[in-house]
């Protein structure tokens, strides 16, 4: 948790100074600091209509279009279950039924203790391995986790998922 | 700077190294769909293994062969051996392939696939005798799978960059175009628009700053092509899109990818700082008077952002909403200065036209549809991976025999195409061959390549709900039919889904298609009716059953799904502010 609010702005200068993009945009400013801090604060709208002689509202209106930015810290640990036709297919629906139910939450979102967030992703481009999810920016497949399928595999990641919520992880 | 025939030399001289030194050569699939079987602590099994017994090996991590449903995939390559495929690798099953294999010689036939290369292996199968490999054709994906997409000198070693240079020294850039012309290189990312004549579009604009924009946005799902390229083999893009440059006059390369794919991301931004490294990038090209610079351009989420001229408006770092045509790209482009966009795989093709001359390409598919379609193949099939082959072969082919039908001797329903804006093609039209013409004709389009399979145990009206709920949901909003139609359209499928539709529901789904089509600025409206009307055409019975049955014959759509909701954050400034009244 940032405390300092002074370090935060520091933080959202340093990313956007040091940013990957050869050519700097608004869009490649709001990324680099999603990429620093995990979520864009209110200090980064400010910061970044400064840098890129933009306005407010123009920042704000790039934010808010573009659904992978987030406006409070994620969680800890942070879970996309991939929605799409093909893992659909093949048990999406059921397996993001369990995760929710492992999480307590009824959509996407992030947890009242703040340990996970739960994300719906459209494609995780991993098709041919579905269904996938995927665990802190790993992709995970039934293959990764033990060749399974059906109900064991649904058991499996439900469990990888109860494991970051109480902690154990 | 080295000339071409010095880096060529010292690229062969490494690579032989490899190839035929006196270490083995172990190459582990790491593009996404090997992590997401666990490729990665596979990878680490391998070098803690070889430290432990002091056994000398190079270790590659290389991209995606396209046998994606045998990931994990390691190949180990041993001096005066064949190179042969692991299947299904786990980290515990590394030591003991060490021990028989590296330590010993017995090259475990249990544990593999195939093998490739000079001698025999008894008891494993040739790689080219396997159905999924034995069709394919591989032109864009020629290194895939081979080469360590990291390694520059890999490449240039398998042939790389010899098409620049033979464009730079002995060609003419209207030369370079018109040998794409004579290919009959169309656009592989859905519109299928020649590609020389769009590059005759743009060398017509003035310069000096003239752009080639490179499309991997790549949202569709189920497609993961463009991304498998440029997490296997980067240069083969570099390459194409400095010739699409040189061909065209134009100055600037972008490579626009979806923040968030670190694989494709890296790999793309690491092949081009090495191109600038040799002299293949920037000022004076190999000692030529042609510059041209490149860079890697990343947007958000979103869907349309790969519609062209809403990648336009996301690489000048806006909102990804389309423009208005005219003026087109061509004449106004990123940054107001003339701009050709193409797909990834299209312009991975051009090193190869290049080098073998556009009748060698035009040689290869069908008579409309020229050269190699690349698939991806998932869903409920027996091998799902990526695949090229020649255009026109038989769609029952690839499906029945490459990759197995669906799996546990089930039967197929029906096969999603072209992405979610594409068609449902019904099981019983598998005889037709694969190009943009059949598949068209069909009631469905080949799109950029992805192909989901579904068996017996799909419900087509499920299907067709979800397919609209990524619709809705990626619409950006720009113009009301798209905006609203999506909505509605999903609406009357969730009513449909929940056995609750009302009289008149089916003419209403119909208006607003045909409004959609005649009223949005770009295809996502335009063809939003597509995947409804496609699944209407083949399913009419299923969907009479949701409607007047109140059942769902498959028994599927007996809940609510889970799909993401569009929600809009309300701005928070960071201190009040004070108003002056």
């Amino acid at each position: 948790m940032i405390s300092n609010h002074g370090d935060l702005r520091e933080r959202i200068r340093g990313a956007l100074a040091n940013q990957r993009a050869r050519t700097v945009t608004l869009l490649s400013s709001l990324l680099a600091i999603e990429d620093e801090l995990g979520y864009i604060p209110p200090q980064a709208i400010e910061e970044v209509a400064r840098f890129t002689h933009s306005t407010i509202n123009d920042v704000w209106g790039v934010a808010s279009f573009y659904p992978n930015f987030r406006f409070t810290p994620p969680g800890e640990h942070v879970v996309e279950v991939c929605w799409g036709p093909t893992c659909h297919l093949l048990g999406a629906q059921r397996l993001l039924h369990a995760v929710l139910g492992a999480l307590a939450l009824s959509g996407e979102g992030d947890t009242p203790d703040g340990r996970v967030s739960l994300k719906y992703n459209t494609c995780l481009g991993a098709c041919s391995q579905g269904p996938v999810v995927s665990i802190d920016h790993q992709v995970l497949g039934p293959q990764a986790v033990g060749a399974l399928s059906g109900e064991a595999l649904v058991e499996r990641i439900t469990e990888m998922v109860a494991e970051l919520e109480d902690g154990s992880v | 700077m080295a000339t071409f025939e010095e880096l060529l030399q010292e690229a062969q001289r490494r690579h032989h190294e490899l190839e035929s030194g006196e270490r083995p050569w172990i190459r582990v699939g790491t593009a996404v769909c090997g992590e997401a079987a666990g490729a990665l602590p596979v990878v680490e099994a391998f070098r803690a293994e070889l430290e432990r017994r002091g056994i000398a090996a190079n270790v590659s991590a290389v991209g995606c062969l396209g046998l994606c449903y045998a990931e994990p995939l390691v190949d180990i390559l041993k001096p005066g051996r064949p190179r042969i495929f692991y299947k299904s690798l786990t980290p515990e099953q590394v030591p003991g392939l060490v021990e028989s294999y590296l330590a010993g010689d017995n090259p475990r036939p249990d544990l593999a696939l195939a093998y490739t290369g000079d001698g025999h292996v008894e008891g494993i199968p040739r790689l080219e005798e396997l159905p999924m490999w034995s069709r394919q054709v591989r032109i864009a994906l020629r290194n895939c799978g081979h080469i360590d997409p990291l390694d520059i000198h890999q490449y240039i070693a398998r042939g790389g960059y010899a098409a620049l240079c033979k464009a730079l020294s002995v060609m003419k850039p209207e030369d370079v175009q018109k040998e794409v012309q004579t290919s009959g290189l169309r656009g592989r990312g859905g519109a299928a628009f020649p590609t020389g004549t769009k590059w005759s579009f743009l060398s017509r604009s003035p310069g000096p700053v003239k752009y080639i924009l490179a499309n991997c946005e790549e949202g569709d799902p189920g497609a993961y092509n463009d991304k498998g390229i440029l997490e296997s083999d980067p240069h083969t893009l570099v390459e194409g899109v400095i010739l699409a440059g040189y061909a065209t006059g134009a100055s600037n390369g972008v490579v626009f990818i979806r923040h968030g794919h670190e694989g494709p991301i890296h790999r793309t931004e690491q092949a081009i700082q090495q191109a600038y490294g040799l002299g293949l990038l920037g000022e004076n090209i190999l000692g030529s008077s042609f510059s041209f610079h490149m860079e890697v351009s990343l947007t958000g989420e979103s869907y349309v952002a790969g519609e062209e001229t809403a990648l336009m408006e996301s690489i000048e770092g806006k909102r990804a909403m389309p423009r208005y045509r005219p003026p087109f790209p061509a004449a106004v482009g990123v940054w107001g200065h003339p701009s050709n966009i193409n797909n990834v795989k299209t312009l991975s093709y051009v090193p190869e036209i290049i080098s073998r001359g556009g009748e060698w390409f035009a040689g290869i598919g069908s008579e409309s549809s020229k050269g190699t379609a690349i698939l991806c193949l998932s869903g409920n099939i027996s091998r799902p991976g990526m695949v090229e082959v020649p255009m026109g072969t038989s769609l029952r082919e690839i499906i029945y025999e490459a990759a197995g039908g669906a799996p546990g001797g089930r039967s197929l329903k029906f096969l999603q195409t072209g992405g979610p804006l594409g068609g449902l093609l019904h099981a019983d039209q598998v005889d037709i061959a694969l190009d943009f013409e059949s598949m068209a004709r069909a009631g469905a389009i080949l799109g950029s390549g992805g192909i989901i399979a579904a068996d017996e145990d799909a419900c087509a009206v499920d299907m067709t709900r979800l397919l609209v709920a990524f619709c809705q949901y990626e619409s950006c909003g720009k113009c009301f039919p798209c905006r609203l139609g999506m909505t509605h359209l999903l609406e009357v499928l969730e009513r449909m889904c929940r056995f609750e539709s009302r009289p008149g529901d089916m003419e209403v789904m119909r208006h607003i298609g045909q409004d959609m089509a005649a009223g949005s600025l770009c295809g996502h409206g335009q063809l939003g009716w597509n995947p409804v009307q496609s699944a209407l055409r083949q399913f009419s019975q299923e969907f009479a059953a949701h409607m007047e049955e109140k059942r769902c014959p498959t028994g599927r759509c007996l809940g609510p799904i889970f799909t993401p909701q569009r929600t809009r954050a309300r701005w928070v400034s960071a201190q009040p502010v004070e108003m002056k009244v």
